[in-house]
């Protein structure tokens, strides 16, 4: 088919849509060639970049509970103190304007898959063709006894999706005696962004050692070691925080008591501490388990790779933290932002009748601050091996950092910068 | 190629449903159909975007360079630099060495295609 002749094609079912008046009382559109569930970094890139792909020609509805959009990168300054919840927050007005995006702020509450329709909190019902599902993480607060009454009272918090929560555990910090211990749990992987706790927990470690610097900070894992740049955090806690950090494997959390402000483990003595920060297992977000799609031990969304379609649902586009990983893939920020445009070439092709692309390629970057003044990165490349039907790590290609430093300090700003821009601008 | 005119038209296809939209829509059909717009070379150079900007318009003021607009022999000359360890690097010497020779020719070729600022 020719390009012209696609695009027409395409422009005749959404001028349809629109000229035919389908949209509900509420102002939400009845239809949309795609409708994006989500927009963190997964599902708003995949918005934009199937607007940018398609040249505007396929029209796309965005479904987000939150007015605006917080990003957990650089979250962690926010906890340290570092940074404000305003200097992390971004308007979805680029997408609205710049890229033509329907931004619905409203809660997807379920998927009719056979139907093809989305059914909203508020009462609308939007049909799709094509549906990116980008619901990020649900925290399994029952997998760990005591932490939903905890976490309900506000006595031990997560912090793990960035919101008002993040400034609550940042006061929580502040208000610490001197001497106190803060302390942070690490469920077994996978989990939303791998470096993303050895970051809070040096952030923190380095606002105690200018403010309360008789504080010490606990960092209990459930892994064997540090999961991400385990060399790199090991060496920034020994240099920089001597007797302030403790690093401790193995250590499963099994119950928290916010009455003794205490942690038990499935193996160790229990742990009392000032200020809790318990991060429960994780799973994919609770629609994409709702609808069934979380088919690998119920906790992630297995897709094919080449397009993010869910092996269940053809037409349902899994991007982010909620897929089951290929090796070496991270649940990270970049990562998702990598999945979308490779959902959003596929789901333009498949909209125009052409061919996915046969080789796609994803990259990731996760900067992680040890100090206030000083990060350190992962960085890794991705190739679709059609054979295997998998992402496999390029040889020879990614590493981390050779040592920490400020100029890698002003890669991970200019790398937020850019990533929101690309995500939402 | 035109590519102003391209932007021009991309960004009136970017308007909601109206027949203005149409017109100028149907004209680009015609002038956008180039090697450089298609659609696996601009997801390979979405590849690099994260942290060089969409279409490599980075964020000004920021650490990272902008790669629209730079001339194709520099752009190549300097990821293979990257490489082979001419030119030092954190990140993107490990990023590089995920592409072959003929990405890293697309790439360039795509990023010097792009005209540098965004259209206002």
């Amino acid at each position: 088919m020719k390009r012209r002749e696609m695009v027409q094609g395409l422009l005749s079912g959404g001028a349809l849509a629109a000229l035919g008046g389908c949209a509900t009382p509420t102002g939400v559109p009845a239809s949309a060639k795609v409708v994006v569930i989500g927009a963190g970094y997964g599902g708003a890139t995949a918005a934009k970049y199937v607007r940018l792909f398609s040249e505007g020609a396929v029209d796309v509805v965005v479904v987000e509970p939150q007015a605006a959009f917080v990003s957990c990168p650089m979250s962690n300054l926010v906890v340290g103190g570092l940074r404000s919840l305003d200097d992390i927050t971004r308007s979805y007005d680029g997408l609205r304007k710049r890229h033509g995006v329907t931004v619905v702020q409203d809660a997807a509450v379920s998927i009719d898959l056979q139907g093809k329709q989305v059914m909203l909190a508020r009462g609308a019902r939007i049909r799709y063709d094509k549906l990116v599902l980008a619901p990020g993480v649900e925290l399994m607060f029952d997998a760990v006894q005591g932490l939903a009454q905890a976490q309900a009272e506000g006595r031990v918090l997560q912090a793990w999706k960035a919101g008002p929560e993040t400034e609550a555990l940042a006061r929580q910090v502040q208000a610490m005696r001197d001497g106190g211990v803060f302390a942070i749990t690490i469920p077994e992987a996978p989990y939303r962004c791998p470096p993303g706790p050895y970051e809070r927990a040096s952030v923190v470690a380095a606002y105690l050692k200018q403010h309360k610097p008789r504080s010490k900070v606990l960092i209990l894992d459930a892994n064997p070691d540090v999961v991400s740049k385990p060399g790199l955090f090991k060496k920034a806690w020994a240099d920089l925080y001597p007797g302030l950090v403790e690093y401790r494997p193995l250590h499963k959390t099994a119950a928290v008591d916010a009455r003794t402000m205490s942690v038990k483990f499935e193996l160790s003595e229990d742990v009392k501490a000032d200020v809790l920060n318990v991060l429960p297992p994780m799973r994919a977000g609770a629609l994409a388990v709702q609808a069934g799609l979380a088919n690998a031990n119920q906790r992630w969304c297995q897709v094919d790779y080449a397009s993010f379609a869910s092996v269940l649902a053809r037409d349902v586009h899994v991007v982010g933290d909620s897929i089951l990983a290929a090796p070496l893939m991270p649940k990270s920020a970049h990562m998702a932002n990598a999945h979308a445009k490779v959902a959003a070439a596929a789901i333009v092709a498949e909209l125009s009748g052409g061919p996915i692309d046969a080789r796609p390629m994803l990259t990731n970057t996760c900067y992680s601050f040890v100090s206030e003044s000083e990060a350190i990165h992962v960085a890794s490349v991705h190739e679709f091996v059609a054979a295997e039907q998998t992402f496999k790590s390029v040889p020879g290609s990614g590493g981390v950092s050779s040592a920490r430093s400020a100029a890698e300090a002003a890669y991970a700003l200019g790398w937020a910068a850019n990533i929101w821009a690309d995500t939402l601008g | 190629m035109n590519l102003d005119l391209v932007e021009i038209a991309a960004r009136a296809a970017r308007w909601p449903w109206h027949w203005t939209g149409l017109v100028l829509l149907c004209a680009w059909g015609t002038v956008a159909a180039q090697p450089v717009r298609t659609t696996p070379t601009r997801s390979l150079a979405a590849t690099c975007a994260a942290c060089h900007g969409t279409d490599g318009r980075a964020v000004e003021g920021q650490a990272m360079p902008a790669l629209a607009g730079l001339a194709r022999e520099r752009i190549a000359a300097e990821l293979r630099a990257f490489r082979e360890g001419s030119r030092p690097g954190t990140v993107m010497p490990q990023i590089v060495k995920g592409y072959s020779d003929p990405q890293i020719d697309a790439l360039a070729a795509y990023f010097a295609g792009v005209p540098a600022r965004s259209t206002p």
